[in-house]
């Protein structure tokens, strides 16, 4: 544990001095596990398709310490989330957001599989009356 | 019958999208603040730490907020442009990001300061509210304080005739209050 | 000088190519002899010019020859001879050639591999071969010519992406190009029989052997991928669902689909209008991921430098060796139907179910990777779907498919009896059940639903692929296993293997980031971490920081691990080498980042369960291919049917 403090107060320290890119991990286990949940979601508005949690752009950085700093003061996924894309845009979400623009995209493999189970049970339906043939060798 | 036309269908769709999505450009992110008011600030400006320079200043009237930055090998591409526009009366704010307040006066001594004033943004939050990714960027501000444009990239004299003059126009005759005495905006 | 041969060999191929389609072609449909037979030497003539100007290209890497536009860009005097002479396919001119290199080796394969074919088949099938080599050939040299030379070439040359600086890049390309530009073939032998008219068990059993060679690259090209973009990009992924890795997935999903389609249309002489079209399907998805990769239509981290034009003519080629084919079979495919029964509970039942969610899965993908562009080209604005969207989606089909795979491994063709298939797989199911939920409870304290229900699914395909195997030979029950057998009990084995170690390390990754000084010391997923200190490194063409790091558990040293943080002289290139020590259990992966003055180091540490498993259980599914491939019963049997058909008189039909 007085490792822990140790190594939180040399952030500390280091902060003091330059804009560190790392954020001291969080006491607590679930405020942790939801920060890089968060920041793998959470594109990089600069980069060729990465999340700010890989990207290694000042502005990455930048919207990482954000996330860290909303957790702390106790907003939930869904507030750091709106702060995002209030200020960037629905762009930066990679879990696109349920609206009527992505009705279709969230519905699509659950439209395909429904008819894909049409498609097999009249296929079925239509094999099951037909003659089964001779035996044949494998 | 008809079903076994099916995929050509769809294949027809994809390219024809496709067609499409070779004029598109993908990495092109249009503003989300735009006709919004612009996200209040308050910073210590570049010049003297005990001034500051916030949105209440930059409100009230069509201006300009440019972000900039030191290390931003394209900002000077635009520098020699942002000069001109203040010598002809625009206001232009700076957002001096992720810089070092000797390292930004010495930039803007040696290379001329077109800026009414800039403001110091040492880690980025306030360019974090202004939903800035890079520099440079430049914002245009009307008069009611809401956000009109944001151009990414260096700012040229093209794209200023292109997207900017246009929304100045629209917001204002050439003697408004609030509207910068340019001839470009003058002219009809 | 030598550069120009290198371009007038490629033009000589592209007209060996074009004598490739059009003649044999042409003699087929007029049944003339003498034309149909110049197929095969064209094919070899082509791939001897191909091969040429390929190696006039590595010659022009290796002699540092920067007069070259391509050499000058991608290569340096500095830089090692092995990635000199990787570096041909490290950009896109270079790459296409290796395609169109590639391409050429498979269709002399074909070449020489056809002769139990009769000749109207098989110079249909290289004149298809020929019409894709040719559009691609052209492709390069009026858009993406290599061997353009600079009037004024520099002093040294501007170096390798130093991503590509690294062992991997000599398998993972290479194995991919030979397993999707290898789709090409089953493409042209379902074209050619389209052509033909007939579409027959001696098709099918003649399709199969190259698909399965053509899948099992691209299987292992993928995984090397994962593999590579895991070790190599310092952040411990393993899949993104990036555009361009996306375009490798869909036609493996589509070519396993089109692995089990042959095996119900050589078996029962049906599903003839499935295997077509998944045949088209898996290199019309090639293409396109061609496409996606090279035209900038799409934003990603791998993929080349964006050219509209060059996608304009991408796009071409896509419409017309995909639109072509389709229209043919729109008017063909009613006469490709055949009568052949079976009942809902039998192995072409279940291999129909197959077809079906492979598609799904496909369709989902393609779906969620177009999706942004649609919306973007409807003016609807601009929005991402990435890694959550995928992750959940994908499993929409998968996890049923999983589920049915074991039960569908053990079902006879016809129809099979449900109150047999319980008895047998009763055991194998309890198992799954049992271990499912209770190991992950008993290794790390809690499982979400969906964590036990992939985990039992995973179990269940592992125990039902490996219950005949081990009744044959553990308990000496029931028929001997053919090399096929044993084959496909591997390769669904694979399967389940994979998808344990996907749920493991997407459930139970354990990460932390933290700053630290040398003697600093913190806690990751069970393991101390002691950070030596950090020491400067000098390269032939980069410099580092290397970062030591000490892994203890429960207090005892497990190894040394070192991470560097490298820049590379000549473009001034910042990369991150993580230090991962691997065992089959969990990987513990260390990447040094970036220092964060007073002498700190921004240091990222993660601990991953059962890692390996992603990787192992594709190459076991290679592996099990490979099995199946050498199968004499493949070749033989295709000999006598061969044979056979050739008595038949070859009659004109068109």
């Amino acid at each position: 544990m007085t490792r822990l403090v140790a190594i939180v107060v040399g952030v500390l320290l280091a902060t003091a001095l330059r804009a560190a890119d790392v954020e001291p991990p969080f006491d607590d286990p679930g405020l942790n596990q939801r920060y890089w949940g968060l920041i793998r979601e959470i594109r990089c508005p600069l980069c060729m398709n990465e999340s700010i949690a890989d990207s290694k752009a000042d502005v990455a950085a930048d919207l990482r310490r954000e996330v860290h700093r909303l957790l702390a003061e106790g907003k939930s996924d869904e507030e750091v989330k709106d702060f995002m894309s209030s200020r960037y845009g629905d762009f930066i979400l990679y879990r696109p957001r349920v609206a009527p623009v992505t009705y279709a995209l969230w519905a699509g493999p659950f439209v395909l599989l429904v008819v894909g189970s049409l498609v097999f049970w009249r296929i079925v339906r239509n094999r099951r009356d037909q003659p089964l043939g001779e035996d044949e060798p494998g | 019958m008809w079903r076994y036309a099916i995929p050509l269908v769809v294949l027809a769709v994809i390219a024809a999208l496709f067609y499409r999505g070779l004029e598109l450009n993908p990495s092109y992110v249009p503003s989300a603040l735009i006709g919004k008011p612009m996200p209040e600030f308050v910073l210590p400006t570049v010049a003297d730490s005990e001034t500051t320079l916030g949105s209440r200043d930059i409100a009230g009237k069509v201006a300009l907020l440019n972000v900039w930055g030191t290390w931003c090998i394209e900002c000077r591409h635009e520098h020699g442009f942002l000069l001109q526009l203040a010598k002809s009366g625009m206001p232009i704010y700076g957002l001096n990001l992720r810089d070092e307040r000797p390292a930004a006066l010495g930039w803007l001594a040696t290379l001329g300061n077109p800026y009414v004033a800039s403001a110091s943004d040492v880690d980025g939050t306030v360019a974090v509210d202004w939903g800035v990714t890079a520099a440079p960027e430049t914002f245009l501000i009307g008069r009611d304080g809401k956000i009109l444009f944001k151009h990414i990239s260096p700012l040229t004299a093209e794209v200023w005739r292109r997207d900017f003059v246009p929304l100045i126009k629209a917001q204002c005759g050439a003697s408004e209050p609030g509207c910068p005495q340019l001839a470009a905006v003058r002219a009809p | 000088m030598i550069p120009e041969i290198g371009q007038f060999a490629l033009i000589l191929a592209l007209c060996l190519a074009l004598v490739q389609t059009a003649l044999p072609l042409a003699g087929a449909a007029a049944g003339r002899a003498e034309w149909m037979a110049l197929a095969r030497p064209a094919a070899a003539g082509q791939f001897v010019f191909v091969a040429l100007a390929f190696g006039i290209l590595e010659y022009a890497f290796l002699n540092d020859d920067f007069s070259v536009l391509f050499v000058a860009q991608h290569s340096n005097s500095a830089l090692p001879v092995f990635y000199k002479f990787t570096a041909a396919w490290g950009g896109h001119e270079g790459s296409m050639l290796f395609w169109i290199t590639v391409l050429a080796i498979w269709t002399l394969a074909v070449a020489a591999g056809s002769r139990s074919q009769p000749d109207e088949f098989s110079s249909r099938v290289l004149g298809v071969l020929g019409i894709v080599s040719s559009g691609i050939i052209a492709f390069a040299l009026f858009t993406s010519n290599p061997f353009i030379r600079l009037a004024s070439p520099p002093a040294d040359g501007n170096d390798l992406n130093p991503l590509l600086q690294d062992p991997g890049m000599i398998i993972h390309p290479p194995m991919l190009y030979v397993g999707y530009v290898g789709m090409a073939v089953p493409f042209a032998f379902a074209v050619a029989a389209l052509l033909t008219g007939r579409l027959d068990k001696n098709w099918a059993k003649w399709t199969r052997p190259w698909t399965v060679a053509a899948w099992l690259f691209l299987t292992c090209g993928i995984t090397l991928g994962s593999w590579w973009s895991y070790y190599e990009l310092g952040w411990g992924g393993w899949w993104f669902w990036d555009p361009v890795e996306n375009s490798s997935f869909m036609p493996w999903l589509v070519a396993t689909a089109l692995l089990h389609s042959l095996a119900v249309t050589e078996r029962r002489g049906i599903f003839k209008n499935w295997t077509v079209l998944l045949a088209i399907a898996a290199f019309s998805l090639s293409l396109l991921g061609t496409f996606l990769t090279r035209s900038g239509v799409l934003v990603s981290v791998h993929a080349f430098a964006a050219d509209p034009t060059r996608g304009l003519f991408i796009l071409g080629l896509l419409g017309a060796f995909s639109g072509g084919p389709l229209l043919l079979y729109a008017f063909r495919a009613s006469s490709l139907e055949a009568e052949g029964g079976f009942k809902l509970v039998s192995r072409e039942a279940f291999l129909l179910a197959n077809n079906i969610l492979l598609v799904i899965a496909a369709g989902a993908v393609l779906f969620g990777t177009l999706y942004p562009l649609v919306i973007d080209a409807l003016k609807l604005g601009k929005i991402s779907v990435g890694t959550p969207w995928f992750d959940a989606m994908f499993l929409v089909p998968t996890l049923p498919l999983a589920a049915l795979l074991g039960v569908g491994m053990h079902s006879i063709w016809k129809t099979t009896s449900g109150a047999t298939l319980v008895q047998r797989l009763i055991w194998p199911a309890g198992i799954a059940v049992a271990f499912g939920v209770t190991l992950p409870l008993l290794a790390y304290g809690k499982v979400s639903p969906l964590t036990a229900i992939a985990t039992v699914i995973a179990l269940w395909v592992c125990a039902a692929a490996l219950l005949d195997p081990i009744r044959w030979w553990v308990l000496r029950r029931g028929a001997p296993l053919t090399r096929a057998q044993l084959g496909m009990c591997l390769a669904h084995f694979g399967v389940g293997v994979f998808v344990l170690g996907a749920t493991f390390v997407s459930a139970y990754n354990v990460e932390t980031a933290v700053a630290a000084r040398a003697g600093d010391r913190f806690q990751v997923g069970g393991y101390e971490i002691v950070f030596r200190g950090v020491k400067h490194v000098e390269s032939a063409n980069f410099t580092a920081e290397e970062g030591e790091f000490e892994v203890l558990k429960d207090g005892r040293l497990v190894t040394t691990l070192s991470s560097q943080q490298r820049v590379y002289r000549v473009q001034r290139t910042e990369t991150t080498e993580a230090a991962i020590d691997s065992r089959l259990g969990r990987d513990v992966f260390i990447a040094l980042s970036k220092p964060l003055g007073n002498d700190a180091w921004s240091v990222r540490a993660q601990v991953k369960p059962l890692i390996r498993f992603l990787w192992l259980g594709p190459l076991l599914m290679a592996l099990g291919g490979l099995l199946a491939v050498s199968d004499r019963r493949y070749r033989t049997v295709a000999r006598e049917s061969a044979a056979a058909s050739r008595t038949v008189p070859a009659a004109g039909t068109t």
